[in-house]
């Protein structure tokens, strides 16, 4: 395999990294004149990128299978299925994110610099086929989201949100880490391959412990309960898009990430780690559903409602088989939609003074003010509820059938009680917007970019997405057969 | 006569009372970030420990880079403390307690 191979496949990666260092320097040239420009150079190198990756989908043919740099990386449809999701993400938030600074005058051209350097760091993660490059590549995106959460520097709460986040992420990667010092001691390699082929002939106590830490810090960075209480606290205290990209972009990465290493190091050892998921799975979904009833603030609840969510991704991951990982990121991809459009029509509200509105009292009666804005959010709401004719329920149709063809028919029937209870707060939304008194004066327009994101998003969650079942079926099949050949 | 088990026990100390430093810690964040420092090094000595016991170069290569991303990691938090303190005017870990619910 020559180096020429390893920089194509890694392509993706390289070409957003010279990107970013070089909108970097135009940004420390140019300073905060810059950073309308340096906005649309990072959203087009993204799209690039994603389209870079389309072309890497289908590498399971090729003589070195897509594996670089010998095999610390690999570009297989795993990855690039997961890298086009984050890409797209990643861009879709960028391009709603300058107008909601502009009000306080904060917005600075390193921001999108930022999050080119998260992109390239979530890219490595879900492509990671060795312990080191997972690191490197967790680190480089959790670094730059610290910074990003933070952001709003005269804002008490944005920087407490940086501190909580940075100190309880920092405190996840230490006992991944740990747990990743353990796997490498007790199998002698640090690539997954050699881990599978060491734990195929012994697994002692020792190795147990660091799947189990491991195990633990990514349960920690894709917020699955019992380690979620920071999820909250940053997702209300960041600036508003910086929580719509922490909803989006980071969860596809670090749910990609745990599902690479559920099913290829630890593949062997489904029955010790399977009793840890179905745990966090049905923990996520009813503390989800039960900590966002009560919530008045809307990015809080978002934040419940993530955790919730995750929780039904895990239920894919427990199944363990081919179909239910196929589910896993059928899953994903329909989740990244809702949450980019719902916390896109939350970055439409704002009172007329452009202060941005995020409670639920800012919302009571928005159907006669904003109808479209308020129709859009239903369709964005029934569809994480999960209701039939949107397309979020086709994600829960999809996990449920792959845990109900796995024997797991208890923990499926207990993911669809609970989905029960957490319709209740999205159907709270419809009772504020719809059948309340307005409270508040909302801004009477927005611009086009909102409108544009917030249409592909309620587009692909309307009914019309079940167009996409059959491609999106093959998509992930095709992804989650990456592991099947590794098997 | 010092084996490996040795390492891996006092790494496993230095990993534990990082952590406690982390949660039963009520002065102030820098002691936080100190103890964030104790989990990476005893992270480090269980990688050194084990690479040359494996007589393997791996270990000591991930060592070299969890240096690197430590000392980025402390940068970054220490900006964040400014930051935070700056707009607060304390450090104490009681005191941040604007976001809850």
């Amino acid at each position: 395999m020559s180096y020429a191979t390893s920089l194509y496949l890694t392509g993706a990666e390289v070409g957003l990294s010279l990107t970013g260092l070089v909108l970097l320097l135009v940004a420390a040239w140019g300073g905060t004149k810059s950073a309308r420009l340096v906005t649309i150079l990072s959203v087009a190198a993204l799209i690039g990128a994603a389209i870079f990756s389309v072309g890497l989908f289908d590498r399971a043919g090729s003589e070195v299978a897509g594996r670089a740099f010998g095999d610390l990386y690999r570009a297989d449809a795993f990855g690039s299925f997961a890298k086009i999701l984050i890409y797209l993400a990643t861009s879709a938030v960028l391009v709603v994110t300058p107008r909601f600074y502009t009000h306080s005058g904060s917005y600075r051209a390193e921001y999108p610099v930022l999050m080119v350097f998260n992109a390239v760091g979530m890219g490595m993660m879900v492509s990671a086929t060795d312990l080191m490059t997972l690191y490197i590549g967790l680190e480089m995106s959790s670094l730059s989201s610290y910074v990003l959460a933070s952001f709003l520097k005269q804002d008490d709460r944005s920087s407490e949100a940086g501190l909580k986040y940075f100190v309880l992420g920092a405190l996840a990667s230490g006992i991944i880490l740990y747990g990743i010092s353990l796997v490498y001691g007790f199998t002698g390699s640090t690539n997954y391959e050699g881990i599978r082929a060491a734990f195929a002939t012994s697994f002692p106590t020792g190795a147990l412990f660091g799947v189990v830490f491991v195990l633990a810090g990514l349960a920690f960075k894709v917020s699955a309960v019992p380690f979620h209480m920071w999820t909250p606290d940053v997702y209300e205290g960041a600036p508003t898009p910086v929580t719509a990209f922490f909803a989006s972009a980071p969860k596809v990465a670090a749910m990609g990430m745990l599902l690479r290493m559920a099913m290829d190091p630890f593949a062997g050892e489904v029955d010790a780690w399977r009793q840890i998921v179905i745990f966090a799975a049905l923990a996520s979904i009813v503390v989800g559903a039960l900590g966002a009833i009560g919530q008045q603030n809307l990015k809080r609840l978002l934040a419940y409602s993530s955790i919730n969510n995750v929780g039904f991704i895990l239920i894919g991951l427990a199944a363990a088989t081919p179909a239910g990982i196929a589910g896993a990121l059928t899953y994903l991809a329909i989740y990244v939609a809702m949450v980019v459009g719902s916390f896109t029509a939350l970055l439409m509200l704002r009172d007329p003074a452009g202060n941005n509105l995020e409670t639920f009292a800012d919302i009571s009666g928005l159907s006669t003010r904003r109808p479209a804005l308020a129709w859009s959010l239903l369709a964005l709401m029934f569809s994480l509820a999960g209701i039939p004719p949107l397309f979020g329920f086709w994600g829960k149709f999809v996990v449920f059938q792959a845990a109900v063809q796995a024997d797991l028919v208890a923990l499926a029937a207990i993911g669809i009680a609970a989905s029960v209870i957490g319709a209740f707060y999205y159907l709270k939304f419809i009772k504020v917007m719809f059948f309340d008194e307005p409270l508040r004066e909302v801004e009477a327009s927005s611009p086009v970019s909102h409108w544009a994101v917030l249409a592909i998003c309620v587009a692909v969650i309307s009914p019309l997405g079940y167009l996409l079942t059959i491609p999106l079926g093959d998509w992930t099949a095709q992804a989650a057969a990456s592991f099947v050949a590794a098997m | 006569m010092i084996g490996i088990e040795h390492y891996i026990v006092v790494s496993a100390i230095l990993f534990v009372l990082g952590v406690l430093g982390i949660f039963l810690n009520r002065k102030n964040i820098i002691v936080i970030l100190m103890a964030i420092e104790l989990i990476l090094l005893s992270v480090n000595i269980n990688l050194v420990a084990f690479s040359s016991f494996l007589g393997d170069m791996v270990g000591q290569v991930f060592a070299m880079f969890v240096l690197t991303v430590a000392a980025g990691e402390a940068a970054v938090g220490l900006a964040i403390l400014v930051i935070y303190f700056r707009g607060r005017g304390t450090i104490a870990v009681d005191d941040v307690d604007r976001l809850k619910g």
